[in-house]
């Protein structure tokens, strides 16, 4: 991995420090360096990233930084972090069911409490702690059998009373009268939110300055593959670009680019929406989620609720969904948390996510040599955004999974080992 | 939003319907003979194009009746509703 002290890479760029704050006060902030290049794409390099998201960006960084790879091309149709990097709702946890899961999530969560150090970029990391509510009795036993098993993963989570959520979440109405009362909970301390424009643009700077070419406006249209079939290079809107090593970071676009490969994925593009709220004062320091009512909510650092919602139940790629998806969820937000219904509502947009029979990602070698998929991660991608990139980097520089990517390939569809995780996704599909 | 045509109760919000995915999906006549390859490619592996998509919906909050539509999943565009049993017409354009 690499250092956090002193990392200067070949672009020579300068570290963020309060130093370099207090010198470019001097000459109000008008010579401060690019925090990436913006150059032409090479006719070949060693391996390309197919999508300049969170994820993307992260794999190209620790393919370089872990690796030592130098010649690596970021290939992103829009701008950086444009897609659903910038769509989520910033929420951080590792807290699933399964032990597949629980290696990932966990491997994420690890990095991300070190990452704004090692990228010397304020991702504004703040282990808030996440509390997911029980509002049935079956709910709550479901929960206590969850908790025991992330327990005996090693990872930190407690089961909480109605009166423990209200101590530290004192809007939340917990009449037992409700249509789906707070039986309890449980809350994963650890966990908490990240400012996602941040892991972009901070693997984004990081990567360029370990020599990663992130090439924005390129749309991939096709793969080139040679006379065995293995891929050797990608059709873009920029030219022919070559590679042997193709990595495809694409979300929701992921069953478009696997088309122009010539096989199919089993993932379906769903619409999720979320939704802010007018600033306001302080209300709310952690996140609140809650399966039955599909509805999740903190507090951003400007003052705006966040509130999640659950899918659009139809296929789309438009990045909108239907109104009575957020009219169900803001039903529930008022009648969990009263004050909310005298706010306005801010703005509401959608991010197409790549959902997955069990609700797991896949992190897979594909019938095309040389051609690797990172998709998959649906509703609940944000939080894995280090773990992922890590992960995939190690794949395709070796060529086969580790073993933490290993029980993520898709031989799983086949041999009917599926990491069920639509309990602990939180998000309806 | 949708406004999706029922062919029997004519247009209607989305939220009155259940989504059903794609259409004309056949299970397999001997699942026994099937490989594995073969299996997991009728449960889990749909088509998910950007564009004219043919899936099915049922009214759940009116007649209740199954029906397919070829819907633009880029534009949202309802280019054809027919009813179960009938083929999917050829023009994906109104």
């Amino acid at each position: 991995m690499a250092q956090a002290g002193r990392r200067r890479g070949p672009t020579g760029k300068p570290r963020y420090s309060i130093f370099a704050l207090a010198r470019n006060a001097l000459s109000y902030h008008e010579n401060w360096q690019a925090a990436w290049r913006s150059p032409e794409p090479k006719p070949s390099y060693e391996a390309i990233v197919v999508g300049g998201g969170g994820h993307g960006l992260a794999t190209a960084y620790y393919l370089a930084s872990v690796h030592g790879m130098r010649k690596i091309a970021v290939l992103e149709k829009g701008w950086i972090g444009g897609g659903n990097t910038g769509r989520n709702t910033t929420i951080i946890r590792s807290n699933y069911l399964w032990d597949e899961s629980a290696a990932i999530y966990e491997h994420a969560l690890k990095l991300w409490e070190g990452l704004s150090q090692e990228l010397n970029f304020n991702l504004m990391f703040s282990q808030r702690g996440v509390i997911t509510l029980a509002h049935s009795e079956h709910e709550l036993k479901e929960m206590r059998r969850r908790v025991e098993a992330i327990r005996l993963n090693g990872i930190d989570t407690e089961v909480l009373s109605t009166s423990d959520v209200k101590k530290l979440v004192p809007i939340i109405n917990t009449d037992p009268g409700i249509r789906w009362p707070v039986m309890g909970g449980f809350i994963q301390r650890r966990g908490g939110t990240a400012r996602h424009d941040a892991v972009a643009w901070g693997y984004a700077r990081a990567a360029d300055d370990l020599g990663v070419d992130i090439i924005q406006n390129c749309e991939v249209t096709g793969f080139l593959k040679d006379a065995a079939g293995a891929v050797e290079g990608v059709e873009t809107t920029r030219g022919t670009i070559r590679s042997r090593r193709v990595g495809c970071v694409a979300a929701g676009h992921s069953g478009v680019l696997a088309a122009l490969a010539g096989f199919k994925l089993p993932i379906q593009a769903r619409p999720l929406q979320a939704l802010v709220s007018e600033p306001i004062k302080p209300v709310i320091d952690t996140v609140v989620m809650s399966n039955a009512v599909h509805m999740y909510v903190s507090q951003s650092d400007k003052g705006e609720l966040v509130l999640g919602a659950g899918t659009d139940s139809y296929n789309s790629y438009a990045q909108r969904g239907s109104m009575n998806i957020i009219e169900h969820q803001l039903a529930a937000a008022c009648e969990l948390y009263p004050i909310v219904s005298r706010l306005r509502v801010l703005r509401t947009w959608g991010g197409i996510v790549d959902t997955c029979p069990d609700a797991s990602p896949i992190l897979s070698r594909t019938p095309v040599e040389g051609l690797y998929f990172n998709c998959g991660w649906g509703t609940g991608g944000f939080k894995a955004t280090p773990g992922s990139g890590h992960v995939f980097a190690d794949l395709l520089a070796h060529g086969k999974p580790n073993a933490i990517a290993a029980p993520f390939g898709l031989e799983r569809f086949q041999g009917g080992y599926l990491i069920d995780e639509h309990g602990a996704a939180g998000v309806a599909h | 939003m949708l406004l999706i045509p029922c062919p029997w109760c004519g247009p209607r919000d989305d939220a009155e319907f259940a989504y059903g995915n794609q259409a004309h999906i056949a299970r397999p006549a001997d699942p026994g003979a099937t490989t594995d390859a073969e299996w997991a490619e009728y449960l889990y592996f749909r088509d998910n194009p950007k564009g004219p998509f043919a899936e099915r919906w049922m009214h759940a909050a009116g007649c209740r009746r199954w029906f397919n539509v070829v819907r633009d999943t880029n534009s949202h565009a309802i280019l054809a509703v027919y009813k179960p049993g009938e083929t999917r017409p050829a023009a994906d354009r109104p």
